[in-house]
């Protein structure tokens, strides 16, 4: 198992790695430097400038030293639109807002998923089950950009009870329409593939054994059945981060809730490269170590799985 | 002449071809699940009146997609509503411009970087993973190991910035697109090559000396193809989720072009105005296509599952 956990960390740093250098050729692929405007700067004052931020020296240079100081004190540079201000503190604005609901919908998910896919197993054809499904196909075309704008007609313009957008510290009013839209379809696939699964592992012979001793239905889904059917949901989980990290893009957007997103979006618009790398490689490097978590939590879980 | 449809004919020729060549069974019971296949029939037939409607909707209507309703500018709550008499069918947007046009040309361009999206990812992918699992051992190791790496990026931030550093154009987005797309296709590809390439037929022509590139493309590739057709049509609606996604953050496609993520994007803009129709009018156009795609590739899947059989 230790020696799993190693070769998976090693993966996990060279990914983190090329993302960087990815992101970092990228950025001087762009046409133009960060300086250049409308007007200008005299050759003498552009060198100075470009000696303070370090762009004088060769592009290899440039890289390791921008990797070192991420990697090392977790620092992004400076942006080069808002004069003020360090990506740093741009993260540190906007990242714990996008936690807040991001949390909470992936604990939405998870746990409404799969309880609506157990029961859906359980009592499968019965409505419950027929209403389950039907969310689940349902909620498959309604992705988070489809979600936003239908819950802002339903609950803010047709009955009135929840505020369009804002912040607003995090107060519950403010949070339930970004939570709903961004944990919905991951809800529902959540919901999809722990009933499928539920189902197979029902049907297998260690659950008619249980059952044929005579042990109470609840201790047979609850200690039997239920860690089995967990396994495809917990590889599900990984894409299901990443879509929601991406979805919180949209929701920032739509409901101004002044997280990392808007950021990121402000920043495409405004061709302000260093605020755009840094929360690319920021999200890479969660969406890293998160795989990185489901991957050793799977290979706990699994039995089968021998390293 | 909308790509999309002349791609679905080749594909129907190509499949009638094989037809011939390895005798009527297979594909022919695959068509008849798919015809007794209700959901998957009636999602063809309305996805079918979709891209017609892509095609022709503009010779219906006395508007064009750029041209400005001056009559209605500045009251488009009152006055732009959907209407026969006049003219706007879908009602009209905040810039008095015809919503039944822009939709018609939203359609367009959404099915196209679909279509488009996941004809790249089946050619890439399809021959990445083939040649993957063929050649096996180190160079397989590799191989998959890059597509884990990819996998592992939030691509859609990485998309955003390469839109952003290439500038944003149709062809820079359906290129984004096209990288990312192949690496859940060759996974797929791959594990069906693995289980295909120790068969006898294979062996047989291993040893009558056919070069491994040829025992790919002739042998492996074709009796791939059920996979292959059942994945890449789940993969047209994930393209047009993830242009719809970019175009919402008004990322994607320019004025004056425009698409379904678009088009939702500036609806969703308006309703605090009274003008719900702009975003019901693409939101329907987008959520019934998805359901067709959706459908008819669970339908085909079914078809072709050899499980099932």
């Amino acid at each position: 198992m230790l020696n799993y956990v190693i070769r998976r960390i090693a993966i996990a740093l060279p990914t983190l790695l090329i993302l960087i250098i990815i992101s970092f050729l990228l950025m001087h692929a762009a046409p133009g430097g960060p300086f250049t405007s409308e007007r200008p700067l005299p050759p003498q004052v552009l060198a100075n400038i470009e000696a303070k931020y370090g762009l004088d020296l060769p592009i290899w240079q440039q890289m390791v030293n921008y990797t070192w100081g991420i990697l090392t004190e977790f620092d992004f540079g400076p942006s080069f639109r808002y004069k003020d201000r360090t990506v740093n503190e741009i993260i540190e604005q906007g990242f714990p807002i996008t936690l807040t609901y991001g949390f909470l919908s992936f604990i939405v998910a998870v746990v409404v998923g799969l309880s609506l896919g157990v029961i859906a197993a359980i009592r499968q054809n019965s409505w419950i089950d027929y209403i389950a499904v039907g969310i689940t196909i349902g909620a498959q075309v309604l992705p988070n950009f489809v979600m936003a704008p239908l819950l802002v007609i339903t609950f803010t313009l047709w009955l009135g009870w929840l505020p369009g957008g804002g912040w607003s510290g995090g107060e519950w009013q403010y949070l339930v329409m970004p939570v709903i839209a961004l944990s919905t379809s991951y809800m529902a696939s959540i919901a999809r593939i722990t009933r499928s699964s539920m189902l197979e592992v029902l049907n297998t012979n260690f659950i008619r054994t249980a059952k044929a001793k005579g042990l109470p239905y609840r201790t047979i889904i609850l200690r039997h059945a239920l860690k089995p059917a967990m396994l495809p949901v917990i590889s599900y989980l990984g894409p299901a981060f990443v879509g929601m990290i991406t979805g919180s893009v949209v929701i920032d957007i739509y409901f101004s809730t002044g997280g990392m997103g808007y950021f990121f979006v402000n920043s495409a618009t405004n061709r302000d490269y260093s605020v755009m790398m840094g929360i690319t490689i920021l999200f890479g490097a969660l969406t890293i170590l998160f795989n990185l978590v489901v991957d050793l939590l799977y290979a706990w879980i699994d039995p089968k799985i021998r390293y | 002449m909308f790509p999309g449809e002349k791609k679905v004919e080749a594909m129907a020729e190509h499949l009638s071809t094989l037809d011939e060549v390895k005798g009527r069974s297979l594909w022919g019971d695959a068509r008849r699940r798919f015809m007794l296949n209700r959901a998957a029939i009636t999602s063809l037939g309305i996805l079918v009146i979709i891209v017609l409607f892509s095609l022709l909707g503009a010779h219906f209507s006395d508007w064009s997609n750029e041209e400005i309703d001056w009559a209605i500018l500045g009251m488009v709550a009152e006055k732009g509503q959907p209407s026969l008499e006049s003219g706007h069918f879908f009602g009209a947007d905040e810039m008095g411009r015809d919503l039944y046009a822009r939709v018609v040309q939203g359609t367009q361009i959404s099915l196209m970087v679909g279509v488009v999206g996941a004809m790249i990812a089946v050619i890439v992918g399809t021959l990445y993973g083939a040649i993957s699992g063929y050649v096996g051992g180190r160079t397989d190791q590799v191989m998959m190991r890059i597509v884990d790496i990819l996998m592992s990026i939030p691509y859609m931030f990485v998309l955003i910035l390469l839109l952003v550093v290439f500038g944003r154009s149709i062809i820079m987005l359906f290129i984004g697109i096209g990288l990312i797309s192949w690496l859940d296709m060759s996974r797929i590809v791959r594990g069906q090559t693995l289980a295909l390439k120790n068969k006898e037929f294979v062996e047989a022509a291993r040893s009558i000396g056919v070069p491994g590139s040829r025992i790919i493309l002739r042998h492996i590739i074709p009796n791939l193809l059920g996979v292959v057709v059942v994945y890449a049509t789940l993969l047209v609606p994930n393209m047009i989720l993830t242009e719809s996604f970019i175009s919402f953050l008004g990322l994607g496609v320019q004025e004056p072009n425009t698409s379904w993520g678009a088009l939702i994007s500036e609806g969703a803009g308006t309703i605090q105005y009274g003008v719900e129709w702009q975003l019901l009018f693409p939101l329907a156009f987008f959520v019934v296509s998805l359901f067709c795609f959706y459908f008819i590739g669970d339908g085909l899947r079914d078809a072709l599952d050899p499980k099932d059989r």
